[in-house]
C-alpha cells in the first residue's frame, strides 16, 4: 500500500469544522422548531427535509469550488459575475415574488433565489479586483469614486426591492475600506452616530451615553496604546454605570429625588470623566488629540440630547411612526416590541443549560415569529441555554477571526480583500442577526449565516466561504 | 496598533457584548424565565353559575340551565370526521368550513389558544359529544350557563343577557371576549352581584402544545365564585297575570307596595316574552322592528300629561294653601267659562264640594282651585306663586326621576316659569293662560311610575317610599333612599278629604269608578282622561286598596284607551283583586275579567316612523 500525501490536508480545517457544526446544528434546530418529535427530519416535503437538500447543494458546490475550479478563477470572472447579479437584481424588480413585504425572490423551476444574498459574493469579489489592482490608492478620487459607484449600485437596487437588511450588510465593507488605508474616523464617527441615534430612540438617553463614553475611554486609551489599563477602566465605567441604576432605585431616594437618577448619574458620570480627561490633556504631550476626542464627546453628548428632544418634539407623529417601524419598534398589530419580547422571553427562558432538544414551548408554540429563519437564534437560546448560545457565538467569532487572520497574512492582495469583506459579510449579519433576538438592536429581517433557514442565503455563504478556503488553499501551495 | 488588531478588538468588544447581554437576560434577569406569565402556561376560564332572580315570595323568576360551548385549538386538530362532527352538533359542512377559514386567516393570533365552535349546545348534543370526544381531537367542550325563565313574566323588567361585544369590553375592561353580561332591565342593574366571579386553571404545556398536568399542582388555580341571587320586590304572579290583561294593548300598570315602596308590578305593553330572552340575538330584529317598541320601558320612560287624576295634587295644594276647604261648592254649567277660555265638561249635578268633584271628576271645580291659588294675594305676581305651586307638584316626586332601580328612569317634566315665559312672553300670562294644568293636561309629563307613586302617596296620607324592585339583603342592604319616607310639602291631616273623594268616586253617586268595585275591598280610586292630539284618549286610573291599611296602589296608563273608566279602571281593578283576593269573583267581574283580555286596541294606536 502506497501511502499518498493527501494534498487536502493543507486545507483550513478550522475553518471547515466550524462551518459543518454550525449547518448541523442549525439543521437540527430547524428541524426542532418545525415539526420535533411527530415528523422525520429526512421528510423532503418539509422545511427541514428541503433544508437539507440546500445543504447537500450547498456542501456540492463547496467540494466543486476548492477541488475543481481554480484559484485564479474569481479575480477574472469578478466582473462578469458582478454584471450578472446586477442583472439579476434588475430582473427580481420586475419578475420578482413578493415575500413578507419584500419583492426580493425570483423562481427558478421549483427553487426559488434571492439574488440579494448573491449579490454580497459578487460585490466582495468586484471590490477585491478593483482594490487589488497595482498602484490601487485609496487617496485617488476617481478610484473612490469607483468604489463608491461599485457599492452604490446593487445597494439601490436591493433597497428598491425593500430588502433593507441586506443593505445594512453592504455597511460592513466599509470595515474593508478602513483595512485598506481609508481614515478610521470616518467608520468611527458614522458608525456612532447611527448608534447613538439608534440607542437613544429605542432604549435611553441614558444608555446612549454610557455607551458614548465607553467607546470614548475605549478609543482614547487604545490611541495611547495603554490597552489593559483602557481595557480596565472601560470594562469597570460600564459595569457601573450598567448596574449603578439598579442598585440606587431606592424609593427613598426617589423621593426626595426631583430629577430622575438616570439624569443625576449621567450628569455625576460626564464630570468625573470631563475632569479625568481634563487631567490627561494637561499632563499629556499630545494635546492634538486629546482635545479633538474629548470634543467629539461632547458633541456626542449633545447630540444625544438633541436626538431625544428632536425625535419627541420637532418630528411629526407620522415621522416618527416610520422611524419607530423602521427600528422594529412598531412592526406587529399586537403592539410595539412584540416579536422581541417573544424573542427575549424565548430566549430568556432557556437559562442556563435550556430546556433540553425539542422540548422548547415559546419557539415552538408559535410565540416567537419567523422561527426557522430569522429568530432560529432563540431556539438555540430556549432549548441550549446559555452553554448553546456561547458555543454559537464560539463558532462564528472562530470563523470570523480566523478569516481575518488568514486574509491579513495572505501575500496576494486579492485574497486579503476578499477575506476581510467574507469576515465582514458574516460579522454583520452574526450581530445584526443575534442582537435583534436579544434586543441590542432594532429588528430587522436578516439571516443567520449558515444557522437560518433558506436555501439561497445558505448557498451563498457557502459559495463566499469556499471560495476564500480555496484562495488560502492556494497561497500556501504557492 | 495595525488596523487588523482594531478589527479583531472591536469584534471581540461585540461579541463580549452579546454574550454579557445573553448571561443577562438568561441567568440574572427572571422577568424572561419562566414565570407564570409564560406562553407555556394554559389558563382555563371558569365560568361561574349567574346568581338567580326571584320574585317576593320566593318563586324563581330566572335561573340557569348547564349548556356546552364547544371549543377548538386548531393546531391540535387532526383529521377527523367532518361529517359525524355535523351529525353531533346539527351543523353543515359549510359551517365547518368556515369555521376554520376563520381560524386560518387568525392563526398567528390564536396561537397554541382555543377559540369557540359552537357555542351553547345542549345537554344532549353534549353526551353525544362526550362520548365520542377521542375521535375529534383539539376540540373540547366547558361548561357554560344560559338563562331560563320557569315564569313567563316581566320580560322588559328582567332584561337579557348577551355576550359582551367590542364597545362593552372597552367600556369594562374587566369583561373579555366570550364572557356574559347583563345588558338591560335587572340583569343590567344588578349585573355586580349578579355575575360573580371567573375562575381559572392553569395547565403547562409542553413544546408540541400538549397539556400535560396542572401547573405547580394548581397553586395559581382560581375557584370561579357563583353570583349572587336578587330577590325582588315583583309578585311574579300578579306581573303574569297584569301581562296577560295587558294582551294587544298598549301602555303600562305599575303596582307599588304604599307601605314599603316595593314594586309590586311594573308591566310595560307591549314586553318582550321571556321565551325571547335566552336568544335575544335571535328574535333581537323581529323586537326592534315591532312599531310599538316592546323594548322601550313605558312605566319609566313614557311622559305623559296624566290628565284628571292629576286634579288630586291640585285639591291638596289648594286645601294646604288655604285657599280650598272641603265644603268649599263650585258651580258648574257643563264646564267653566271665563271671557274666551271654555274648558268643557261632562252633565252632573251643581254645585258640588271636594269630595263630590273628585267622584265625579268635575273639571271647572278645579279649574276654580287652580286659580284661586295661583291668583292668591299672598304672592306678589303670578310667577311666585306658580313657582310656589311647582314645589308643591315636585314634593310629590313628579318632574324629577324618582331614583327608583328601574334603569333608564325618566324625569318627566313640570312646566317652569320660564316654560310659559317662552310661550308667552315674560309678564303676558296669568293663571287663566295656563289653565289645563288644573285637570292634568298641557305641559305635564307624568310617567307611569310617577302616578302609582302618586297613588302610594296618597293611600300613605302624605309620604312615599321611593319606589323599588329589589329587596335588601344583609349582605346588600337597601340604600336609605329607599327606607325613608318622603313628605310632601301637603300636611297629612289633607288626605283624608282626598281619600274620602276617591273613594266616593267609587262607590258614592255619580262616581266615575263604580267599575272599580272589588267585591269585598274599600277601594279608592280616580279615573283620568288625558286628552291627546295623536289620536284616541289615554285611558288613565290609579287606586289604592282597601282604604284603611292600604295593601297596593296601582296606576294604570292604556294608551288611547278613551274614558278613564273604560280600560284602565278594569284593568287596575282587576289587579287589586288578584292580589288582595288571589282570584276573580265569579259573575260580573269574571266577565269584566273576560272582556278586558279580549280587548284589543293595537289598531286604535298611531303606529309612528321610528326614529332609527
Amino acid at each position: 500500500m502506497v501511502k499518498h500525501r493527501n494534498p487536502y490536508r493543507n486545507l483550513d480545517w478550522t475553518l471547515i469544522g466550524c462551518y459543518l457544526a454550525l449547518v448541523l446544528f442549525g439543521w437540527i434546530n430547524i428541524f426542532s422548531v418545525l415539526h420535533g418529535d411527530s415528523g422525520n427530519i429526512f421528510d423532503f416535503s418539509q422545511k427541514y427535509g428541503m433544508h437539507l437538500i440546500w445543504i447537500s447543494i450547498s456542501l456540492l458546490t463547496a467540494v466543486v469550488i476548492i477541488r475543481l475550479l481554480p484559484a485564479n478563477l474569481w479575480p477574472s470572472v469578478a466582473w462578469v459575475a458582478y454584471g450578472a447579479v446586477i442583472l439579476l437584481l434588475l430582473a427580481t424588480l420586475v419578475l420578482g415574488v413578493s415575500s413578507h413585504g419584500s419583492q426580493s425572490w425570483i423562481s427558478i423551476g421549483s427553487f426559488r433565489l434571492q439574488p440579494a444574498e448573491f449579490s454580497k459574493i459578487t460585490t466582495a469579489l468586484a471590490l477585491s479586483t478593483v482594490m487589488s489592482k497595482y498602484g490601487f490608492t485609496l487617496k485617488s478620487v476617481p478610484n473612490i469614486l469607483k468604489i463608491v459607484g461599485l457599492l452604490l449600485l446593487p445597494m439601490a437596487l436591493i433597497l428598491l426591492e425593500k430588502e433593507t437588511g441586506s443593505v445594512l450588510v453592504y455597511m460592513g465593507f466599509l470595515i474593508v475600506l478602513y483595512r485598506e488605508g481609508m481614515s478610521g474616523w470616518l467608520i468611527t464617527i458614522a458608525f456612532l452616530v447611527v448608534l447613538e441615534f439608534i440607542l437613544t430612540i429605542i432604549s435611553s438617553p441614558y444608555v446612549a451615553m454610557v455607551v458614548a463614553i465607553c467607546i470614548f475611554l475605549l478609543i482614547f486609551f487604545f490611541k495611547k496604546e495603554n490597552y489593559l489599563f483602557g481595557l480596565i477602566v472601560v470594562v469597570l465605567t460600564a459595569v457601573a454605570l450598567a448596574f449603578l441604576p439598579k442598585l440606587f432605585q431606592i424609593e427613598a431616594i426617589a423621593a426626595v429625588n426631583p430629577l430622575p437618577v438616570e439624569a443625576w448619574l449621567a450628569i455625576i458620570t460626564s464630570a468625573i470623566v470631563l475632569f479625568f480627561i481634563l487631567q490627561l490633556i494637561i499632563l499629556s504631550p499630545r494635546k492634538q488629540f486629546e482635545r479633538n476626542s474629548l470634543i467629539v464627546l461632547l458633541c456626542g453628548i449633545l447630540f444625544i440630547l438633541s436626538v431625544q428632544f428632536f425625535y419627541n418634539n420637532i418630528l411629526q407623529d407620522h415621522q416618527r411612526n416610520r422611524i419607530d417601524v423602521f427600528l422594529g419598534l412598531v412592526d406587529d398589530p399586537k403592539g410595539i416590541g412584540y416579536n422581541l419580547h417573544q424573542s427575549m422571553v424565548a430566549i430568556g427562558s432557556g437559562g442556563f443549560a435550556g430546556k433540553g432538544y425539542m422540548n422548547g414551548t415559546q419557539t415552538s408554540l408559535g410565540y416567537v415569529p419567523e422561527q426557522e429563519t430569522d429568530f432560529i437564534f432563540c431556539t438555540i437560546g430556549e432549548e441550549w441555554g446559555l452553554l448553546g448560545a456561547l458555543f454559537v457565538l464560539a463558532l462564528y467569532l472562530t470563523i470570523i477571526s480566523r478569516i481575518i487572520i488568514l486574509a491579513d497574512k495572505a501575500k496576494d492582495s486579492f485574497t486579503r480583500i476578499y477575506g476581510y469583506c467574507v469576515a465582514m459579510c458574516i460579522t454583520v449579519h452574526v450581530v445584526i442577526n443575534i442582537g435583534m433576538t436579544i434586543g441590542l438592536m432594532p429588528v430587522i429581517g436578516i439571516p443567520l449565516p449558515f444557522l437560518s433557514y433558506g436555501g439561497s442565503a445558505l448557498l451563498a455563504f457557502t459559495i463566499m466561504l469556499a471560495i476564500f478556503i480555496k484562495l488560502i488553499f492556494n497561497e500556501q501551495r504557492a | 496598533m495595525s488596523r487588523r488588531n482594531t478589527i479583531l478588538l472591536v469584534l471581540f468588544v461585540i461579541f463580549l457584548a452579546i454574550a454579557i447581554r445573553l448571561f443577562t437576560i438568561q441567568i440574572i434577569d427572571k422577568q424572561y424565565s419562566e414565570t407564570a406569565g409564560n406562553n407555556a402556561l394554559k389558563y382555563v376560564t371558569i365560568y361561574p353559575a349567574r346568581g338567580r332572580i326571584l320574585d317576593r315570595n320566593g318563586n324563581t323568576i330566572v335561573e340557569n340551565k348547564i349548556t356546552y360551548d364547544i371549543m377548538v385549538s386548531p393546531l391540535l386538530v387532526e383529521p377527523f370526521d367532518t361529517l359525524a362532527l355535523c351529525e353531533i352538533f346539527g351543523v353543515d359542512r359549510a359551517y365547518v368550513r368556515e369555521r376554520f377559514e376563520q381560524y386560518q386567516s387568525n392563526a398567528r393570533k390564536i396561537g397554541y389558544g382555543s377559540m369557540p365552535f359552537i357555542k351553547q349546545v345542549s345537554s344532549e348534543q353534549y353526551n353525544a359529544f362526550a362520548e365520542r370526544e377521542f375521535l375529534f381531537p383539539g376540540f373540547d367542550a366547558i361548561a357554560r350557563t344560559a338563562r331560563i325563565y320557569p315564569i313567563n313574566a316581566g320580560g322588559n323588567l328582567i332584561g337579557y343577557v348577551s355576550e359582551v361585544d367590542r364597545d362593552y369590553i372597552e367600556k369594562h375592561p374587566e369583561y373579555r371576549a366570550g364572557d356574559y353580561a347583563g345588558k338591560t332591565g335587572i340583569e343590567r342593574a344588578y349585573e355586580h352581584r349578579l355575575s360573580g366571579e371567573k375562575g381559572y386553571t392553569v395547565y403547562y404545556r409542553d413544546a408540541r402544545g400538549r397539556i400535560k398536568g396542572h401547573y405547580d399542582n394548581g397553586s395559581l388555580d382560581k375557584e370561579a365564585v357563583a353570583g349572587s341571587d336578587i330577590i325582588t320586590t315583583i309578585d311574579a304572579e300578579l306581573q303574569a297575570y297584569g301581562e296577560r290583561l295587558m294582551k294587544n294593548k298598549v301602555g303600562s300598570v305599575v303596582a307599588i307596595e304604599p307601605s314599603t315602596g316595593e314594586i309590586l308590578t311594573l308591566i310595560s305593553s307591549p314586553g318582550i316574552d321571556v321565551s325571547q330572552l335566552a336568544e335575544i340575538n335571535k328574535y333581537y330584529k323581529e323586537i326592534s322592528d315591532n312599531p310599538y317598541n316592546p323594548m322601550f320601558n313605558r312605566t319609566v320612560q313614557s311622559a305623559q300629561p296624566p290628565g284628571s287624576v292629576f286634579k288630586l295634587v291640585n285639591g291638596l295644594i289648594g286645601l294646604q294653601e288655604g285657599v280650598l276647604r272641603r265644603e268649599t261648592r263650585y258651580p258648574c254649567a257643563r264646564g267653566y267659562t271665563n271671557g274666551k277660555i271654555h274648558v268643557g265638561c261632562h252633565g252632573h249635578p251643581s254645585p258640588i264640594n271636594l269630595t263630590q268633584s273628585i267622584a265625579m271628576s268635575c273639571n271647572a271645580y278645579y279649574c276654580y282651585v287652580l286659580r284661586n291659588i295661583l291668583d292668591n294675594r299672598k304672592y306678589d305676581n303670578i310667577e311666585e306663586s306658580f313657582n310656589k305651586w311647582r314645589d308643591y307638584v315636585t314634593s310629590f316626586g313628579f318632574g324629577r326621576k324618582l331614583g327608583s332601580d328601574v334603569p333608564y328612569e325618566l324625569g318627566g317634566n313640570v312646566p317652569t316659569v320660564n316654560t310659559y315665559n317662552k310661550l308667552h312672553g315674560k309678564g303676558r300670562w296669568k293663571s287663566l293662560s295656563i289653565i289645563s294644568l288644573s285637570i292634568g293636561q298641557g305641559e305635564l309629563g307624568c310617567t307611569p311610575l310617577h302616578l302609582a307613586n302618586l297613588s302610594a302617596t296618597i293611600a300613605n296620607r302624605g309620604f312615599f317610599y321611593t319606589p323599588h324592585m329589589i329587596k335588601g339583603t344583609e349582605e346588600f342592604p337597601l340604600d336609605s333612599i329607599y327606607t325613608e319616607p318622603n313628605y310632601t310639602m301637603v300636611d297629612p291631616k289633607y288626605f283624608p278629604y282626598i281619600v274620602e273623594g276617591m273613594n266616593m268616586s267609587v262607590y258614592g253617586d255619580g262616581g266615575t269608578s263604580h267599575v272599580a268595585q272589588v267585591p269585598g275591598v274599600n277601594m279608592c280610586g280616580k279615573t283620568g282622561t288625558a286628552q291627546n292630539p295623536h289620536g284616541d284618549d289615554h285611558s288613565v286610573f290609579i287606586c289604592f286598596a282597601p282604604k284603611d291599611d292600604p295593601k297596593i296602589a296601582v296606576a294604570a296608563y292604556i294608551e288611547n284607551g278613551g274614558f278613564g273608566a273604560t280600560w284602565a279602571a278594569p284593568i287596575a281593578s282587576l289587579i287589586v283583586e288578584k292580589y288582595l283576593n288571589g282570584e276573580i269573583a265569579e259573575g260580573a267581574r269574571k266577565d269584566l275579567e273576560t272582556r278586558v283580555r279580549n280587548g284589543y286596541l293595537l289598531n286604535k294606536v298611531p303606529v309612528k316612523k321610528r326614529r332609527r
